[in-house]
């Protein structure tokens, strides 16, 4: 671990004018300090915002809810509102890590964790992720785990989120605060990029502004699921994940909102699977159509290439579920 | 009343009190008079080839940096691989003792400094560059190198009858290529070792499964007299083979030591254990079967192709269930391997025949649907009455009532036989069935054991105790051979000054060190028989029916406490060697344990995701020593064979020799949501050939046969039968439509 200073923020209002360019927020650090372990995250400051009131789940107005930076995944994934409103996000939320880890993340850090790429994690190996310009172990390499959606040849990263994916889904926008005390908001959706030719920039966050929270609109009606496919039925990341709303009225698809992850560098909103099964009947045949006409352009890289018929049918399988159809899943 | 602690009963952990309380010290945890400085691996980049230029400047500047250690400064040592006349175990294992680098993660510094955090920081500061050399990463089936023996002194090639002739007069036939992957121990501790040197003698605080041969490594690698070597290592959190030998930090340590005359800790951190400790290679095994009609092999071939790490002379016998499981007129087994520059491959959890078996069962199993044979009555009309490969009797075998006990507790009498036949909801369910073989060895062991005048009892030996319950059942033979409780029994181990024992591997530590245990307390019965005898208030006493018993000799209705035959002895205390050493047992007889194991998986027909729905076996491995550490050890097995089943894979990037998941996250071991309700059962029959206790090497037994129940499950289930392991979904979903 690099040598780094450390302080701790006692409000918001701390923060000012004073970070810096070589800072990062330190939260539950489930993820950064094994990273700053590893050399491959390397502040020269560490600004812990653990102490800041952002640890509330409060009601957001218009039937939504307002969640803290801070609030742990364990916290928000027990909610009452959320299990009972927002079921999604709180099947997400448990689908993910362990126990332990879930009691120590926190909302605006499970946003911020960043992928888990064998050649990202391998210091020894290229990774324009890590260091941009150096080339892609993976690429050519072993990339069972990475993108068919949305990658550039400079990097096939996955974004390892499930909580995310729900976020996306449940049209969730962020709180951010920058520096200079001004505000913004932005839809979760937009709040993760594409490698494009920055693969080093996992977010569009400008520098130094923080994530205050999340907002949660009241949820659209129909039955929410989420399913995480992986190798094993615990403490694996998704090799692909589908959250879903479908909503349907007379056989046919009144309204409907698809996620995926494991399958981009972004929670990935299927906004074409959408659009193809407004107003369909909610059949099998419909159902991978619209999955089709969202991974219409995927592209495998060898290792991966399974996850884009994986993706197709856990989709039709997941909205066959919240459908209705009778039926008992992989536990 | 029964003896609680007697042989075979349940007795919990004498040393679990110590290890769920912190205070059983294992290697890294040893606490000296003054903190140990910290050394960190700095691992090569490149998979062979000689270092150019090292620059530890600014690592050396680096806050808290004591020394870093290269081939240019560190204590003289033997060239690697010498004496070469020596054992695996016990040639040099000189670390930093050249430019040349071995394997990638091969050490090629290590940075010495007060803390972990500054240590690992300035190791990023070190400076290499290299000249590479061609390197072999690439294996496979051309592997063409017939190897001087196999693991255990095994033959490379077995040949009886003519095979060729009986496979192509076959009237069914089967010739299939199976694949198993590198794989890691995983061991929970990770490899760990603090040194200590006063310019005289060595001091070894480690986590290695064998004493003895750890002591000779370090006296041939560091050129020391082994008088002054000593060697600790009294809890071991895992090691299943990969700390037989010493690994690479504990060299390094020694090393740091000697440079400095300062202890020195180094802990492998989890990803230096994938490269910097042994690992299990990948295997390429073609199987060919011929049977008659009705279900008879006439013709077992194996054909094996694996790599093996330069200059480290360990070949995995994968045919070894293929030469020991079924009987078949001709028998072909051959190993061939191919020379690799890759980190050292050596033996893991049953070398041969866990990975031997997921092949080998799998094929029998493809066998007896080509057969038209349910795949347990295909079994069973093919059993040996005697070792097939060496032709000699078994010493007992047990294997055919281990299958029928199996499928009648299993309810295989339920299963529809046609595969893809049984659904529930979206999953398809599936029942497979594998056999279960592991020899059983004994080693030349010897202990010293003290009966003290209040009564207690003290065994010492330089056995270990990896975590499978060596302290329990020793402490139960002496106590049920001597009458006395648990509590008045001390076992001493993990200590190079103490009696040189078998150490742990190969299944065989409890059944030899128990055994020379057994011959120590026996000794030590006729030594107090014969004192008592010279009493004159027993003369009348009934010796003929002399037993022990609650801490008492009883003769008759007479019962003189132990303790007062010590102080009637004139000495304080009674001391007696002990010893035990294969015979004619092991030359006369083929010896081995058994079981059959069964396996209920569902399969997701939309996503392919495989889930162990239920698992049982069923065991024969002579007497039980203790039957709670024995289920542990079993339950252990079964747990791995569904890892090795679904998901164990050490992924190796041929471009530069290295594995690139190396850690717990992506090198994916079962968790318990993987694992479903195991039931295990054992048959208990003593074996009168195996040792003077009964008992059957039973480390190794379960992991044998269990990961192909749950491959053969899956083929039942699906219709669908993957040769390439591990079964993972994404070799199932194209054809689950």
């Amino acid at each position: 671990m690099k040598p780094f200073d450390y302080q701790r923020l006692a409000a918001v209002e701390d923060l000012g004018q004073r970070v810096s360019e070589g800072d990062r927020f330190l939260a539950g650090g489930t993820n950064l300090v094994d990273l700053m372990k590893h050399e491959i995250e390397t502040p020269e400051r560490l600004l812990d915002i653990s102490r800041l009131e952002l640890g509330q789940i409060e009601d957001g107005g218009d039937g939504g809810l307002k969640v803290g930076a801070l609030v742990t995944n364990t916290a928000l994934a027990s909610d009452a509102r959320v299990r009972e409103r927002w079921p999604l996000l709180s099947a997400a939320l448990l689908a993910g890590a362990t126990a332990q880890l879930r009691n120590r993340a926190t909302t605006g850090g499970n946003l911020l964790q960043r992928t888990r790429c064998y050649y990202f994690y391998d210091t020894a190996r290229p990774c324009n992720k890590r260091n941009p310009g150096e080339g892609c172990g993976a690429l050519d390499g072993f990339n069972r785990i990475h993108a068919i959606l949305g990658t550039s040849e400079q990097c096939i990263a996955t974004h390892p989120s499930d909580m995310a994916v729900a976020m996306v889904a449940l049209d969730a926008v962020v709180n951010l605060r920058a520096p200079d005390g001004s505000e913004r908001q932005l839809p979760v959706e937009e709040l993760h990029r594409l490698p494009g030719d920055e693969p080093q920039r996992d977010t569009v966050l400008e520098p130094g502004e923080l994530i205050t929270g999340v907002q949660l609109p009241a949820p659209p009606p129909g039955r929410q699921l989420y399913r995480k496919v992986r190798d094993r039925s615990s403490y694996a990341f998704a090799l692909v994940s589908v959250g879903a709303i479908l909503d349907v009225v007379d056989g046919k698809v009144d309204s409907v909102r698809i996620a995926f992850g494991g399958v981009a560098h972004k929670p990935w909103r299927a906004r074409k699977a959408e659009q193809a099964l407004q107003g369909q009947k909610a059949t099998e045949e419909n159902f991978l159509m619209a999955a089709d006409a969202e991974l219409a352009d995927a592209k495998g890289y060898g290792g991966n290439d399974f996850k884009i018929p994986l993706a197709r049918r856990t989709l039709a399988a997941v909205l066959r579920d919240a459908a209705g159809a009778e039926g008992e899943t992989t536990a | 009343m029964k003896n609680p602690a007697a042989i075979g009963q349940p007795l919990d952990r004498v040393d679990g009190p110590l290890k769920v309380s912190g205070a059983a010290t294992y290697a890294a945890e040893h606490q000296l008079d003054h903190a140990p400085l910290v050394g960190w691996i700095v691992e090569a980049t490149i998979p062979a080839g000689r270092i150019k230029a090292l620059d530890t400047g600014a690592a050396e500047k680096s806050a808290g940096v004591v020394a870093v250690l290269t081939h240019n400064n560190s204590p003289s040592q033997v060239p690697f691989g010498e004496p070469d006349d020596e054992g695996r175990f016990t040639q040099s294992r000189a670390m930093l003792g050249s430019d040349r680098v071995r394997y990638h993660g091969f050490p090629v510094a290590l940075v010495i400094a007060d803390t972990l955090a500054n240590a690992r920081h300035a190791a990023g500061l070190v400076e290499v560059s290299y000249d590479p050399a061609e390197a072999v990463t690439t294996t496979g089936s051309d592997a063409d190198e017939v190897p001087d023996e196999l693991d255990g002194g095994l033959d490379p090639d077995v040949t009886r009858g003519d095979f060729e002739q009986a496979y192509s007069e076959s009237e069914v036939q089967l010739d299939v290529t199976y694949t198993t992957p590198n794989q890691a121990s995983a061991a929970m501790e990770p490899h760990a070792t603090i040194a200590e040197y006063d310019g005289n003698e060595l001091w070894v605080y480690t986590s290695v499964q064998l004493i003895g041969p750890a002591v000779e490594v370090l006296a041939n690698t560091l050129k020391l007299d082994p008088d002054k070597v000593r060697v600790l290592s009294p809890y071991i959190g895992g090691g299943f083979g990969s700390k037989l030998g010493l690994h690479n930090e504990a060299i390094l340590a020694c090393l740091g030591a000697m440079h400095l005359e300062r202890p020195v800790k180094v802990v492998q951190h989890r990803r230096h254990v994938f490269h910097n400790a042994p690992h299990r290679g990948n295997s390429v095994q073609r199987i060919r079967l011929g049977a008659s009609g009705d279900g008879k092999l006439k013709a077992i071939g194996h054909e094996s192709y694996m790599p093996r790490a330069r200059g480290y002379a360990f070949a995995e016998p994968t045919g070894a269930s293929a030469r020991t499981t079924y009987h078949a007129d001709a028998l072909l087994s051959r190993h061939r391997v191919k020379t690799v520059d890759m980190s050292l491959i050596d033996s893991c959890r049953a070398p041969g025949h866990s990975i031997g078996s997921l092949a080998f069962e799998s094929a029998i199993d493809e066998m007896a649907y080509r057969c038209d044979m349910d795949p347990v009555a295909f079994r069973l009309v093919n059993m040996p009455d005697r070792e097939p490969a060496s032709g000699q009797p078994f010493s007992s075998h047990d294997l055919a009532e281990c299958l029928r006990e199996g499928a009648a507790k299993f309810g295989w009498d339920q299963r529809d036989p046609t595969p893809r036949s049984q659904e529930r909801g979206r999953q398809l369910v599936g029942y497979g069935v594998a056999s279960t073989i592991r020899m059983n060895i004994l080693v030349k062991s010897t202990t010293r054991i003290r009966l003290s005048d209040d009564g207690s009892l003290i065994a010492w030996a330089n056995m270990t105790d990896i975590g499978t319950g060596t302290y329990t059942i020793l402490t139960q033979i002496a106590a049920d051979i001597l009458g006395l409780p648990a509590g008045k029994v001390s076992i001493e181990l993990g200590d190079s000054a103490y009696p040189a024992s078998c150490g742990s591997g190969g299944s065989f530590g409890a059944g030899s060190s128990g055994s020379a245990l057994r011959d120590a307390c026996m000794k030590l019965r006729e030594k107090l028989v014969d004192i008592a005898r010279k009493q004159e208030s027993l003369k009348d006493a009934d010796f003929d029916g002399a037993s022990f018993e609650g801490g008492n000799l009883v003769l008759g209705d007479k019962k003189v406490p132990l303790a007062e035959l010590v102080r009637q002895s004139g000495h304080d205390y009674l001391e007696v060697d002990g010893k035990v050493e294969p015979g004619e047992d092991h030359e006369k007889y083929s010896q081995h344990s058994y079981g059959a194991q069964f396996a209920e998986v569902t399969v997701d027909r939309d996503t392919g995701e495989v889930r162990v729905r239920r698992m049982l076996g069923v065991f024969s491995a002579g007497r039980i020593l203790n039957r709670k550490t024995a289920r542990s050890q079993l339950l252990g097995g079964m747990v791995w064979g569904i890892s090795y089943a679904l998901l164990e894979e050490l992924m190796l990037d041929e471009r530069c020799g290295a594995f690139v998941n190396r850690d717990f996250a992506e090198y994916h071991l079962a968790v318990n949501r993987d694992i479903p309700e195991v039931e295990i059962h054992f048959r208990e029959q003593p074996d009168t050939h195996s040792n003077p206790l009964g008992s059957k090497g039973i480390g190794e037994l379960s992991i044998s046969g269990a990961g192909a129940a749950v491959a053969n499950a899956i083929y039942h289930a699906t219709g669908v039968r993957v040769r390439d392991f591990p079964i993972t979904l994404d070799k199932l979903l194209e054809h689950l439509s």
